[in-house]
């Protein structure tokens, strides 16, 4: 019981870290019908641009709150920075072409980052993973029993953050003018360039917003799993991408379910099957969720316009 | 996307009837001589030509779903590897056997046959499995689809005793030849020409161009869309297969996301749909790295930066498809082939209909 316990707070807390990278996979789908294959190695720029701040500030600062928010800051300004240079220069170019296009672009664009990183030239990391400075010092915030149940504490601030992301993200979607000029954007870009909207730079907004958020969900993978490394955007890109496919891609709450569902299915397998195994029940799991529902658990399948 | 020509391939052709189909043999049979006899020194070159070859048919046989039906499928590396361990496998617990009445070197072409056409077929088996959700999923979410089916194969491998693990296979005899694989570029290049001008390619073509106008003129687009992922799952099983007798280890590092997508980067560069294109860009893909290697080695340049090269290549290979998307992104040849695009002066098929 206790076991069963502990698991579903292992997977509910990773399953909110899957949740934030996959909001912005689905904002950018939502806004330009695009899946944003380079979303995981924009996070992983934004985890190296954390990793880079906390050794520029020290070992004093980087503990404690102000350190915290420094690192954040800069790592989701600069994504979002990267993210509105890749939109300008890649995927605005081929807006009107066909969307397998814009697809293979953002394969291209992920692979120059993922494998980019790799290399040992100049600034550049090298593909040796390492270890992620303790940014938050790890504790155990809530324990039952014998330690049979713990909590930590990223788990419980990393569902905060998740949650209060969410939140205000369904809020700026819906209660603002910019989200009502994304969705308007979303519904037809063309016609809502001619009732005024500033088509671009709505997708560009929502680019950096998605990028921002992608740099915030890898610092929290980061100190969850202390190990940076080029090939992390791949990996966690990828799960997080059948995460919002999952969901349906497109609708936020369907992300955020859609990564809990995921998030708990990988933990139980570790569990109570084989770790190894764990790739291939996520892909899977997605496969069959898309042959019974293939728009996702909560997408609408589009009428085909003839 | 630009239309395919349209083209009559047989109306006004120079070749008398008689001679039309077996022409490409009579080509093919003294090119791969050819390449016997020169190759019968080198081991490097035989390896490098192998790789070229293995290269060709994947390319060639990816085109066949994603640029001719249209199907963006990234997960061929799968397939490969479905091929490559069952053949691998079967030759290995065949190795002891012999047919004594032929010599031995015939006896174990016979048998590698025999355990390649198992590697294509289990492949093809599993292309029916994932040509069948294309059924209900279109574009994107099919793309997703064939990238999760090839990393759960992957996985399986890793996970069964029988494959070996993370390890992977290891003692599956050598019996491929430049010849063997040549034989098997020529026949999926035959095999791609033909279907791409036959009424089997015209309604490929039509559910390329617009799935919906197709069916409704009575293209059974689930049917042919099943059908192109069979056939092109089974030559990537046959590459798989020829690939696994020729490295010394397969392991399940050789067929991860990363090798589908390097297929998929012929397949673009080439151009969507044409089978001559992809042929070149898997040559020269296969080529530019090694290239760049022994340049690097002939400048005398320490042995590091020759190393390198092979990082190098997937940050170029990203950066490729994008300025190639933004630049030509119909990509090298679009849906002509290379005859097409030749100069002027030689003599070319006149074209049917265009």
């Amino acid at each position: 019981m206790a076991q069963l316990l502990q698991h579903l707070i292992n997977g509910l807390a990773a399953g909110t870290i899957y949740a934030l990278v996959a909001l912005g996979y689905t904002m950018v789908y939502g806004v330009l019908k695009l899946i944003n294959f380079a979303h995981g190695d924009v996070m992983m720029v934004g985890v190296y641009m954390g990793y880079a701040t906390a050794f520029a500030l020290g070992r004093e600062v980087r503990g404690s709150l102000l350190g915290v928010a420094i690192i954040f800051a800069v790592a989701m300004l600069g994504c979002g920075l990267l993210g509105f240079l890749i939109e300008r220069f890649a995927y605005r170019p081929l807006r009107e072409k066909p969307r397998l296009t814009a697809l293979i672009t953002a394969i291209g664009i992920s692979f120059a980052l993922s494998y980019g990183f790799q290399l040992d030239i100049g600034f550049l990391p090298g593909a040796s993973p390492r270890a992620f400075p303790e940014v938050i010092e790890p504790k155990e915030w809530i324990v039952i029993g014998d330690r049979d149940v713990v909590v930590w504490n990223w788990q419980v601030i990393s569902l905060a953050i998740a949650v209060a992301l969410m939140v205000g993200l369904q809020y700026l979607v819906f209660r603002t003018r910019f989200g009502r000029a994304m969705r308007a954007v979303s519904w037809d870009h063309r016609v809502a360039a001619l009732m005024g909207i500033p088509t671009d730079r709505v997708i560009a907004l929502t680019f950096m917003l998605s990028s921002a958020l992608a740099a915030g969900a890898g610092l929290l993978y980061a100190i969850k799993d202390t190990s940076v490394s080029p090939l992390m955007g791949l990996y966690v890109g990828l799960k997080a991408f059948v995460a919002a496919v999952i969901g349906g891609i497109g609708h936020v709450p369907g992300a955020v379910v859609g990564a809990l569902v995921l998030g708990l299915v990988e933990e139980f397998v570790v569990g109570y099957a084989a770790s190894t195994w764990r790739d291939a029940v996520a892909f899977g799991f997605l496969i069959l969720v898309l042959l019974v529902k293939p728009g996702g658990l909560f997408g609408r399948v589009a009428a085909e316009k003839v | 996307m630009e239309t395919p020509a349209l083209r009559a391939p047989e109306a006004d052709s120079v070749l008398p009837p008689w001679l039309r189909g077996i022409f490409p043999v009579l080509v093919a049979l003294p090119v791969l001589a050819a390449f016997h006899w020169l190759l019968n020194e080198s081991p490097f070159a035989v390896y490098l030509l192998s790789v070229m070859g293995v290269n060709i048919i994947l390319a060639v046989s990816l085109n066949i779903v994603n640029g001719m039906t249209g199907q963006f499928s990234i997960g061929h590396a799968g397939f490969m590897a479905v091929g490559a361990y069952i053949s691998g496998v079967l030759s290995l617990s065949l190795k002891e056997v012999a047919l004594s009445f032929l010599p031995v070197a015939v006896s174990d072409q016979v048998f590698f046959t025999v355990a390649l056409l198992a590697g294509g077929l289990a492949a093809a088996a599993c292309g029916f499995l994932v040509g069948l959700p294309s059924l209900r999923l279109r574009g994107d979410y099919l793309a997703i689809v064939t990238l999760g089916f090839g990393e759960i194969i992957r996985v399986v491998v890793q996970n069964t005793d029988a494959f070996g693990r993370a390890l992977g296979l290891s003692g599956i005899p050598q019996v491929s030849t430049p010849y063997m694989v040549y034989f098997w570029v020529f026949l999926v290049v035959l095999v791609a020409r033909r279907i791409a001008g036959s009424s089997h390619g015209r309604s490929l073509w039509a559910i390329r161009e617009d799935e919906v106008a197709a069916e409704a003129m009575g293209v059974d687009t689930t049917g042919y869309k099943v059908r192109s992922f069979v056939i092109s799952s089974f030559f990537a099983g046959i590459a798989g297969g020829l690939f696994a007798h020729f490295v010394p280890i397969i392991n399940p590092g050789s067929f991860t996301f990363v090798k589908s997508m390097e297929i998929v980067v012929m397949v673009v560069l080439g151009g969507l749909g044409s089978t001559t294109g992809a042929i070149v860009a898997a040559i020269f893909l296969t080529l530019l790295p090694e290239g760049l290697r022994s340049a690097f080695n002939l400048l005398g340049t320490e042995s590091t930066l020759a190393q390198k090269v092979d990082q190098i290549r997937m940050p170029i290979y990203g950066l490729l498809l994008v300025v190639l998307m933004l630049s030509r992104p119909q990509g090298l040849f679009g849906t002509r082939e290379l005859w097409d695009v030749l100069p002027r002066w030689i003599p070319r098929r006149r074209r049917g209909l265009s």
